[in-house]
């Protein structure tokens, strides 16, 4: 984890590290990979993208006058007969947590250099956002069909439909590319390129389980902006 | 090589912590499920509903992406732009207020 180019590094904790980190005049993340550091910017940077989609579905929600649709009914399935609210988004929701939280563990196997148990959950991870994005093509198909557009739809303010394909579909489309990674990225660990140093097919750095962590963080963000996704459009 | 290995040994963490994490978040993702399901409403289900989020959100940053672990100089990097979040959504609700008064006010008053 961390860079050997930087040596003889003391890890002062709280504020004060913090301040001499910063003010040290050289590297200013101490001990954290560049592609971590880097990775961490670009979420930030993509916080800030997400961010501005909800901020907007807020503005554009609240000054309107004509009644938002109720996504509990909007987004409801029926079992049998009776409808039942947001079913399909819970099950979503559960299914994101779990591939997270594979992931998360691939992460540690991968530090502990347990290269099949990791390459096993990243599998999983990749199979579980897989159905995550089944599961989000199934509910596009659904609500077109139900007529809703970017434009108009029939349950309440025209709104709606465009916030909601923008929203989504930006998460699913981050969800997609991550699920593309996390395919690679297992053949990789299974390959065991990370065991012997096998350099990648865009960087010329050493193979290294600090990548299988890297990949963690951008699967980990999907599952954030998800969590609040689900509090803000669906469950608001 | 050596002095990596060695550091990289140092992060790893127990398997229980993930556990338990993982299973607080199915815990309160089941939770603010439950919300909707017994359609809570006005202030209770707005405060819930923020609560489990941040919960969760929380949750998984500190533990699921390491930072509880990593240090402040990236930790502080990472939050404090978020308040310029914070304010852009306080302008923005001033905004949508200002546009529903407008609104309002000219379907009442008449535009000319």
């Amino acid at each position: 984890m961390s860079d050997p180019k930087i040596e003889g590094y003391e890890f002062k904790p709280g504020f004060k590290g913090m301040a001499q980190d910063t003010g040290s005049d050289q590297t200013m993340f101490k001990g954290v990979h560049w592609g971590k550091a880097m990775m961490w910017i670009f979420l930030l940077s993509h916080t800030f993208i997400f961010s501005c989609f909800l901020i907007s579905y807020m503005k554009g929600r609240g000054s309107t006058l004509i009644d938002w649709p109720n996504t509990s009914e909007v987004f409801s399935l029926h079992v049998g007969s009776t409808p039942v609210p947001l079913l399909l988004i819970a099950i979503m929701t559960f299914v994101l947590i779990t591939s997270s939280g594979t992931m998360a563990l691939a992460v540690k196997y991968g530090y502990e250099k347990n290269r099949k148990m990791c390459g096993w959950l990243i599998l999983a991870t990749a199979i579980g956002g897989l159905t995550f994005v089944g599961m989000q093509a199934f509910e596009w198909s659904k609500l077109i069909h139900e007529g809703v557009r970017p434009w108009e739809n029939p349950f309440g303010a025209k709104q709606f439909g465009s916030f909601f394909f923008m929203i989504t579909g930006f998460h699913g489309t981050h969800v997609s590319i991550g699920v593309i990674f996390l395919f690679i990225y297992a053949y990789k660990t299974f390959k065991g390129h990370y065991d012997e140093g096998k350099r990648g097919w865009f960087t010329t750095m050493k193979g290294n389980y600090v990548e299988i962590e890297i990949l963690g963080l951008y699967w980990h963000f999907v599952d954030l902006v998800w969590v609040f996704i689900f509090a803000f459009f669906y469950l608001w | 090589m050596g002095i990596m290995s060695e550091k990289e040994q140092s992060t790893t963490h127990k398997i229980g912590i993930y556990l338990w994490i993982w299973g607080l978040l199915f815990v309160l993702s089941f939770f603010s499920y439950m919300v909707d399901w017994y359609q809570l409403q006005g202030l209770l289900r707005w405060s819930l509903i923020l609560i489990f989020m941040f919960l969760k959100a929380g949750l998984i940053m500190a533990f699921f992406m390491h930072l509880f672990w990593e240090r402040y100089a990236l930790v502080n990097v990472l939050l404090w732009p978020m308040t310029a979040i914070g304010c852009f959504i306080f302008l923005m609700v001033a905004e949508f207020q200002y546009t529903v008064f407008t609104r309002l006010f000219y379907f009442v008053v008449g535009g000319q």
